[in-house]
């Protein structure tokens, strides 16, 4: 099947002929298929943010092409508005964008900017409240009264309603307690699985990413430095402590226990460390 | 794209201009507008004009910058040009048909009066492009320490000031924010009637005044916890101080309202 996104030789300058002149994007080239999870990991300003608003159209390309599903979303007026719709972008700190009396007029104010009947908004906005843990009786109480956590969770709810075939976060975890993250992480998969979507996260977290993506990119200096899955991307550890990111906690723990010359491969999960710990000790009775 | 006004943005540089003394640039901005208004003939208006662009050339700061700031006052231009091009009265007719005369003196005067406005702006675009915001409310509150002796809260006025004039980038940067991420939901501020385009505003004008709320808690609080305290008893870390250029300067500005006086009183 075609992928779902396709990006071509794409650059992008930011005030281009003024004496701020400056290279956010470098012939950055990839694709993505349908249904994948997909992470984003680089340090600030390696041109994430931007690369995720060139994505829905928001920011235009200097050059370069952006298909969606084979059609460049720049070629007509229309496809660029559609491409709003299929590909929903989350911000940092989403919840400084809301802005209606209710939540649920705010969760609704995507899929009426779609032009959706009032029976489908209604459908949608209970669908994705439920999606990220609201009830019914937070859909009536104004977005101000509620904590942080519950206002991200509005304002994803709010992307999440327009129903998008590509889901982009950027940093959605940022400042929230452990059990939060947990939560918004789930949400996110969750939306993934029932609307078969394509999901695209920009994280620091690198436990988060390898524990949840299916393959990752790697942002360095405006360039797309590294296209592979965890495994790929984890195993040039050096590469990544060079460009001043991180690894995952247990890949750090078994590179150090290789070195210190026990048989293990690199691992970059939990799950996977608990499996290879126990490998060594089925093969290796002093262990 | 909202990034690019440059309306009171502070150029860094290293001219005569840019060391000068606030207080220095404030007094002589006065003096450079009262000049302005005595001005009556082409031959002042040439004098002025020749004391601006010396003082531009002397400030480095790109003549092409100057003319960009003026973009967003075309229309107020345009309005005083049109408004006294068909209202003054006069005797020499140029141009009459319908209900429309224009005459000589209508014609000079809005002429005039565009250079007057055009000249008055750049004269103060030349002060905030030279001077930082922190100097320049500096200098204003040294100016207006006399005002203090009539209980007025001078330091707390300028500290006001100047917390409002670093806050327009921050404010224009979260405006640009928000706008990308309503619209990212589909939000449409180009098109639709003008009922339309105001309503669409809501939703970048309501998170903004939240964000604008908010960052005003936090810096008070931040302020208080370094039991900050205006005013009375209150010493600075650099001391404002009249140097030989100082001087110099307001030599220039005696000159330059001198020589205006002077050709007015031949009615020149």
């Amino acid at each position: 099947m075609e992928p779902i996104l396709q990006v071509q030789n794409l650059n992008y300058i930011y005030s281009q002929g003024t004496p701020f002149e400056h290279q956010a994007l470098k012939d950055v080239s990839f694709s993505v298929e349908r249904g994948e999870f997909l992470g984003i990991i680089g340090h600030t300003g390696s041109g994430k943010s931007t690369l995720m608003q060139q994505l829905n159209g928001l920011l235009k390309p200097t050059s370069g092409k952006i298909l969606l599903d084979g059609k460049d979303i720049w070629s007509d007026k229309k496809l660029t508005r559609q491409a709003r719709f299929r590909v929903g972008l989350v911000f940092q700190y989403p919840e400084y964008q809301l802005f209606e009396e209710t939540v649920y007029r705010d969760i609704a104010f995507g899929p009426k900017n779609m032009g959706l009947k009032d029976d489908e908004i209604d459908r949608r906005v209970r669908e994705a409240a439920f999606a990220v843990g609201l009830t019914q009786e937070q859909l009536q109480v104004s977005p101000f009264d509620l904590s942080g956590g519950q206002k991200r969770r509005v304002a994803i709810a709010g992307v999440m309603a327009m129903e998008p075939e590509v889901l982009i976060l950027d940093e959605p975890t940022a400042g929230l307690d452990p059990a939060g993250r947990a939560e918004i992480l789930g949400h996110i998969e969750n939306y993934r699985r029932s609307h078969n979507a394509t999901i695209m996260m920009v994280s620091h977290s690198m436990d988060d990413v390898a524990r949840l993506t299916d393959r990752l990119l790697v942002m360095n200096g405006s360039n797309l430095a590294m296209d592979g899955t965890p495994a790929e991307v984890f195993t040039r550890a050096e590469e990544l402590l060079e460009m001043g990111l991180n690894i995952p906690e247990v890949t750090r723990v078994f590179l150090n226990l290789k070195k210190m010359g026990l048989p293990v491969e690199p691992v970059y999960t939990i799950d996977q460390a608990v499996q290879a710990l126990k490998n060594l000790r089925g093969g290796d009775a002093e262990c | 794209m909202l990034k690019d006004i440059t309306l009171g943005q502070y150029f860094p540089g290293n001219s005569v201009i840019h060391h000068l003394d606030p207080r220095t640039k404030l007094i002589m901005l006065v003096v450079y507008i009262v000049a302005l208004f005595l001005a009556v003939s082409w031959v002042s208006y040439g004098v002025m004009l020749i004391f601006l662009l010396a003082a531009i050339k002397i400030s480095a700061i790109p003549p092409k910058s100057i003319v960009r700031g003026m973009k967003p006052l075309v229309f107020i231009l345009v309005f005083t040009g049109i408004l006294n091009l068909f209202f003054t009265q006069g005797e020499t007719v140029l141009v009459q048909f319908w209900v429309i005369t224009i005459t000589l003196e209508a014609l000079s005067r809005a002429f005039f009066m565009v250079i007057r406005i055009l000249m008055l702006i750049s004269g103060t675009f030349l002060l905030t492009y030279t001077t930082s915001p922190i100097s320049l409310t500096d200098g204003l509150e040294s100016l207006m320490g006399p005002l203090k002796k009539l209980h007025l809260p001078v330091h707390e006025l300028s500290m006001m000031m100047c917390i409002a004039l670093r806050f327009i980038p921050t404010l224009i940067e979260e405006t640009d924010k928000i706008m990308s991420a309503q619209k990212a939901r589909g939000a449409d501020f180009e098109s639709g009637s003008l009922m339309d385009k105001a309503k669409a505003l809501i939703p970048i004008l309501v998170p903004l005044f939240i964000s604008a709320f908010r960052r005003a808690d936090e810096l008070a609080t931040a302020m208080e916890c370094r039991c900050y305290q205006g005013g009375d008893g209150r010493t600075k870390m650099k001391l404002l101080r009249y140097r030989l250029w100082d001087y110099q300067t307001f030599g220039v500005g005696i000159v330059l309202i001198a020589a205006v006086c002077v050709l007015r009183s031949f009615g020149l």
